[in-house]
């Protein structure tokens, strides 16, 4: 088993920072499956093998938003630039610079901002085990 | 801007950093029930209630053949702990001063986070929130009076537990007195008595201020569900020429969905 997530000895981080690096790997490991899958699709010429991998890239989209979801549950800056980038017409980097300028701005009037001022502590459960 | 004003606060984002860091720090040293329980959200300010997929019949129904049924919830509980910090403590610290005076807000983060454990482990019957020991259906072991009586009344808790069908691990929540009375204390030969529970229990012993006595219980989750609409925060009040009004604030509701998962020990 490898470990290559932590960048710093993990005996050295917070609970909390290792189950965030985990859940980094996560969506990592899960973008790659993804992008696996998409590439089989295209040169898979046999129908009932490719709708097996379409159903097993479902899987991976819904691993991957659940990855994504509880990592900006823990990074409201984060959240708030995705909610300015994510289900949003028009010019992604242009709504990318906006999002970011706002949050560094520490202005997020753009969203709901129920996270922005968090303090993010969440669950400490696994901090103690 | 959102409810917590932040940005009319006459306040440095240095000083902001410092203030969230400080808070931070406190309250997950105190915040006991969170270290227990399930966690889910945070949700929202906007986030009013919990659903508990329960109806109440609404009788008599408006016309005949028709049945009528009301969803039942759980209201959030909004909890603020207010706090003042001098302006010029502030500016000392924009300039690298290493030691700024945070004792309000300390003391705030104390007070809301024991709130939390306090709603958590014994419920607020004001608001209809049941806490864990009182849900519990269990009697209460004795802790008994020498803290080298804790590991017999632990072990007890634990078969009760086990009889009940509820796996581990476990933990044990101990109230500030008790909990220095552990960690004081080593058993014949030296053992010290907090690593003897630990090994009982299979889980942590936790330092939980506010707590009456102590409870057992699993960890295994599914048994006890905390709901955040705002996590923690600090938020901006108002200022004047010396200091900052400011408050810790955070709502959440509390439902406990296994009685039987945990067993009060009384003091």
């Amino acid at each position: 088993m490898g470990f290559d997530q932590y960048h710093e000895p993990p005996d050295e981080l917070p609970a909390a920072t290792r189950t965030f690096a985990r859940l980094c790997a996560s969506l990592t490991e899960e973008a790659e499956a993804i992008g696996w899958y998409e590439q089989r699709l295209a040169v898979e010429a046999d129908a009932e093998a490719a709708a097996i991998m379409r159903d097993a890239q479902g899987e991976e989209f819904k691993h991957f938003s659940m990855d994504l979801e509880f990592l900006l549950r823990k990074t409201p800056a984060w959240r708030e630039i995705a909610k300015g980038v994510l289900f949003q017409p028009g010019d992604i980097v242009e709504h990318g610079e906006e999002a970011e300028a706002e949050v560094n701005a520490g202005d997020a009037s753009s969203g709901d901002a129920d996270t922005a001022g968090s303090l993010a502590i969440g669950s400490l459960k696994e901090a103690v085990r | 801007m959102n409810h917590l004003l932040r940005t009319l606060a006459p306040i440095s984002d240095s000083s902001w950093e410092l203030l969230d860091r400080e808070a931070r720090t406190r309250l997950t040293a105190v915040l006991a029930a969170r270290k227990l329980v399930d966690f889910a959200g945070p949700h929202g300010w906007e986030h009013s209630a919990t659903n508990l997929g329960r109806t109440t019949t609404v009788e008599p129904a408006l016309v005949d053949g028709l049945t009528a049924m009301q969803r039942k919830v759980l209201p959030l509980i909004e909890l603020r702990a207010d706090f003042a910090i001098r302006l010029s403590e502030l500016r000392d610290h924009d300039r690298g001063s290493p030691d700024a005076d945070l004792g309000e807000l300390d003391q705030a983060a104390h007070r809301i986070a024991v709130a939390e454990s306090i709603v958590v482990l014994h419920g607020w019957p004001e608001i209809g929130m049941a806490g864990i020991t009182e849900a519990s259906p269990h009697p209460a072991q004795p802790l008994g009076a020498d803290p080298e009586s804790y590991p017999r009344a632990v072990a007890a808790a634990v078969e009760l537990l086990l009889q009940n069908g509820v796996g581990g691990p476990y933990a044990l929540a101990l109230g500030s007195e008790h909990y220095t009375l552990v960690i004081e204390t080593a058993e014949h030969g030296g053992y010290p008595l907090r690593d003897h529970l630990r090994k009982i229990l299979n889980g942590p012993v936790v330092w939980s201020p506010g707590v009456k006595g102590a409870v057992a219980l699993s960890l295994r989750g599914g048994d006890f569900l905390s709901e955040s609409g705002q996590d923690f925060a600090i938020g901006y009040d108002r200022h004047d020429a010396d200091a900052v009004h400011l408050y810790l604030e955070e709502s959440f509701s509390f439902i406990v969905a296994t009685p039987e998962a945990a067993v009060p020990l009384s003091p």
